[in-house]
């Protein structure tokens, strides 16, 4: 928008702050000029959210969520839909697509320390969102109403029966019956309709606690406190540029390279081995068959790799989902966890970075764990690689303030 | 270039690192491109299979559009009973009558190749073998106690079971494999082209936009290609004042 506003852009501003909101967000938000190739993966998650909403309300006009119909309607929709080929690989792709790039924008985080002080609030709202993703997947997963969907979602529901005393009113609760069925189905559409809405609604929580702190960067120093004054304004960061178009046109490639992978997935392997789409999901839902081996879709699996791990004590299985949940809580005081005197993984010392280079390989073999059929191996490593995954946590306060750091620049470097 | 690419996901792909128990594979090898056998293994899966088995989500004008198979011949050949072009390919046998005589719900095979795989399909179908305690006198190495009959035995002939003997002392003996005793009307290497093109019928039936979806990515992959180099020029020129 050029600095001389047309008479609609005015009439407008005088009733809409049009051209204000413009400028506080995009071409006069000052971003740190040396945000790298991590700072990708934020656009992308709003591409990856837009994805699944545009696809998965297009879905929905075919898709029937009924327990007799539901298989067949998925059927329908890859083979006599115009199209609905494409929209439904788009959404199952876009679902493992999107689960990789918070994953990889929740890392980000914990290398630049963009958990810190000021950003507390900012970090909570994004663990909301991956809470109500987690969520969103879970309840999309039944809908196909193949094995996997029936019989993953009866083992997730039946986690909430080991709860003590109330679980078994909970979990009757939660499906609306004593199995998995159609009422279960259909409060599950329910809510895969509605919960995206609500992520929506955080992603602007989220950017409005982001661009009211300022973002970022890989070397986690505020450009708000350096100098002042740069090309566009004398009030604004002198290492800050604006959002647009600097980062609007950098963004641009990242989509495209983004979209590429994503294409490449989704017209050559859209079950990508079966990791993406489950083989057992293209056989429809039998209650009286239970397959042989249930895993979670990988995104779930480090988490299912920790419930396994947990033996059962007095006879119940509680522990292991406290575990397991607790898991992700735990994201939540992770602010208050960190000491050390510096954010960004740059300055911190090696106890620091071995922690979290442990926790990163914890993650990825917990996921792979999970998806293995239980033996005694496994369970034993998956014990390991859970108590390792927390004591990056637990044992943050201690080794972040014993740890040698380097000094912090005045200024970001490029 | 689409091969290079899909060879390059495949490694990516840990899942195909992942073991499977059960009995040895033996690779299918078909070829998707190769209309003469998907139209073949149409009129073998119509004429032997269907009786039994269903492929409810498969339209006959669908099948006929995409194999090349005109009108006259989908009539002649394909249609039988009072289906019509337009029908999804559902008229084998009722489930009450599949409980009745079999026991179970035959399962329909629309999708078989997706949930098991084309290899599978095709091991299975050469893994018959002679076994007289079963009610249709035979069983299968990749399906123990399989509950129906083998319907491609006059054209297969008869096999028998290869044991191998457990290991531990008082253990059964385990089937292994099979050998062929008794020649059908095909030989070995006619009936594996058969069962080759029934396996490719059901891998494009398992998936009918398959072929079109892998032509389509790869027009799009050249689009998203070509439009970066703008982008990425255009990303240089912007940033070029910035220090």
């Amino acid at each position: 928008m050029s600095a001389e506003k047309t008479e609609n852009v005015s009439w407008i501003d005088k009733r809409f702050p049009l051209t204000e909101t413009w400028r506080a967000h995009l071409s006069e938000y000052y971003a740190p000029k040396n945000l790298n190739f991590w700072s990708f993966f934020g656009s992308l998650a709003i591409l990856t959210l837009v994805i699944q909403i545009v696809t998965g309300i297009w879905l929905a006009m075919s898709y029937k969520p009924d327990a007799t119909l539901a298989f067949a309607s998925v059927e329908y929709i890859m083979r006599d839909v115009d199209w609905g080929w494409l929209i439904r690989y788009m959404h199952s792709t876009g679902a493992s697509a999107f689960f990789i790039v918070i994953y990889l924008h929740m890392f980000r985080a914990l290398l630049w320390g963009s958990y810190r002080k000021p950003r507390e609030l900012l970090w909570i709202i994004g663990v909301v969102i991956y809470l109500a993703m987690m969520a969103t997947a879970f309840f999309g997963y039944l809908l196909p109403w193949g094995q996997m969907s029936y019989w993953g979602a009866q083992v997730i529901v039946n986690l909430f029966a080991a709860v003590p005393v109330v679980g078994e009113d909970l979990s009757i609760w939660v499906r609306g019956d004593y199995v998995i069925s159609d009422a279960t189905l259909n409060r599950f559409f329910a809510f895969h309709f509605l919960l995206p809405f609500v992520i929506a609604a955080l992603v602007f929580l989220h950017i409005v606690a982001l661009h009211h702190v300022g973002s970022n960067n890989p070397d986690g120093i505020e450009i708000k406190a350096g100098p002042k004054g740069n090309r566009w304004s004398d009030k604004a960061p002198a290492d800050g540029i604006p959002f647009h178009p600097y980062y609007t046109v950098k963004d641009l490639t990242g989509v495209i390279v983004f979209l590429i992978l994503f294409s490449l997935v989704m017209f050559y392997m859209p079950t990508m081995g079966g990791l993406f789409l489950e083989a057992p999901n293209f056989q429809p839902a039998n209650p009286m068959q239970t397959p042989l081996h249930i895993a979670p879709v990988w995104y779930f699996t480090p988490y299912y790799a920790m419930l396994r791990a947990v033996p059962p004590m007095w006879g119940s299985q509680f522990p292991g989902v406290v575990v397991m949940f607790g898991a992700i809580l735990i994201f939540f005081v992770l602010p208050w966890l960190d000491r050390s005197p510096v954010k960004s993984m740059r300055y911190k010392g090696p106890i620091f970075k071995v922690a979290t280079g442990i926790f990163a390989v914890s993650f990825i073999v917990l996921a792979w764990l999970g998806m293995q059929p239980a033996s005694d191996l496994s369970t034993l490593l998956a014990q390991i690689f859970t108590t390792l995954y927390f004591a990056y946590f637990l044992l943050m306060p201690i080794y972040s303030s014993l740890d040698k750091t380097k000094p912090v620049p005045e200024r970001v470097t490029s | 270039m689409r091969k290079l690419i899909i060879a390059t996901l495949l490694l990516l792909s840990p899942a195909m690192l992942l073991a499977s128990g059960g009995p040895p594979l033996q690779k299918a090898d078909i070829d998707l491109h190769d209309q003469a056998s998907l139209q073949r293994g149409a009129k073998y899966f119509v004429n032997y299979c269907m009786g039994c088995h269903s492929l409810q989500y498969m339209r006959y004008n669908r099948l006929a559009a995409d194999l090349g198979i005109n009108e006259i011949a989908l009539r002649e050949n394909l249609l039988f009973g009072d289906a019509k072009p337009g029908d999804l390919m559902e008229n084998a046998m009722r489930p009450e009558d599949s409980l009745k005589w079999f026991g179970v719900a035959i399962p329909d095979l629309t999708l078989v190749t997706r949930w098991r795989s084309p290899d599978w399909v095709y091991t299975y179908l050469k893994s018959f073998y002679v076994d007289p305690t079963r009610p249709y006198g035979v069983n299968n190495v990749m399906f123990p106690l399989v509950g129906m009959p083998h319907g491609l035995s006059d054209l297969q002939g008869i096999q028998e079971p290869v044991f191998e003997h457990a290991h531990k002392e008082g253990g059964e003996p385990v089937v292994v494999g099979v050998k062929l005793v008794e020649q059908g009307s095909l030989s070995p290497k006619e009936y594996d082209a058969m069962v080759r093109d029934i396996t490719a019928f059901l891998t494009y039936a398992g998936e009918p936009i398959q072929l079109e979806r892998q032509r389509l990515g790869f027009f799009v992959l050249l689009f998203l290609g070509f439009l970066f180099i703008p982008a990425y020029l255009m990303k240089k020129e912007f940033w070029k004042d910035v220090h």
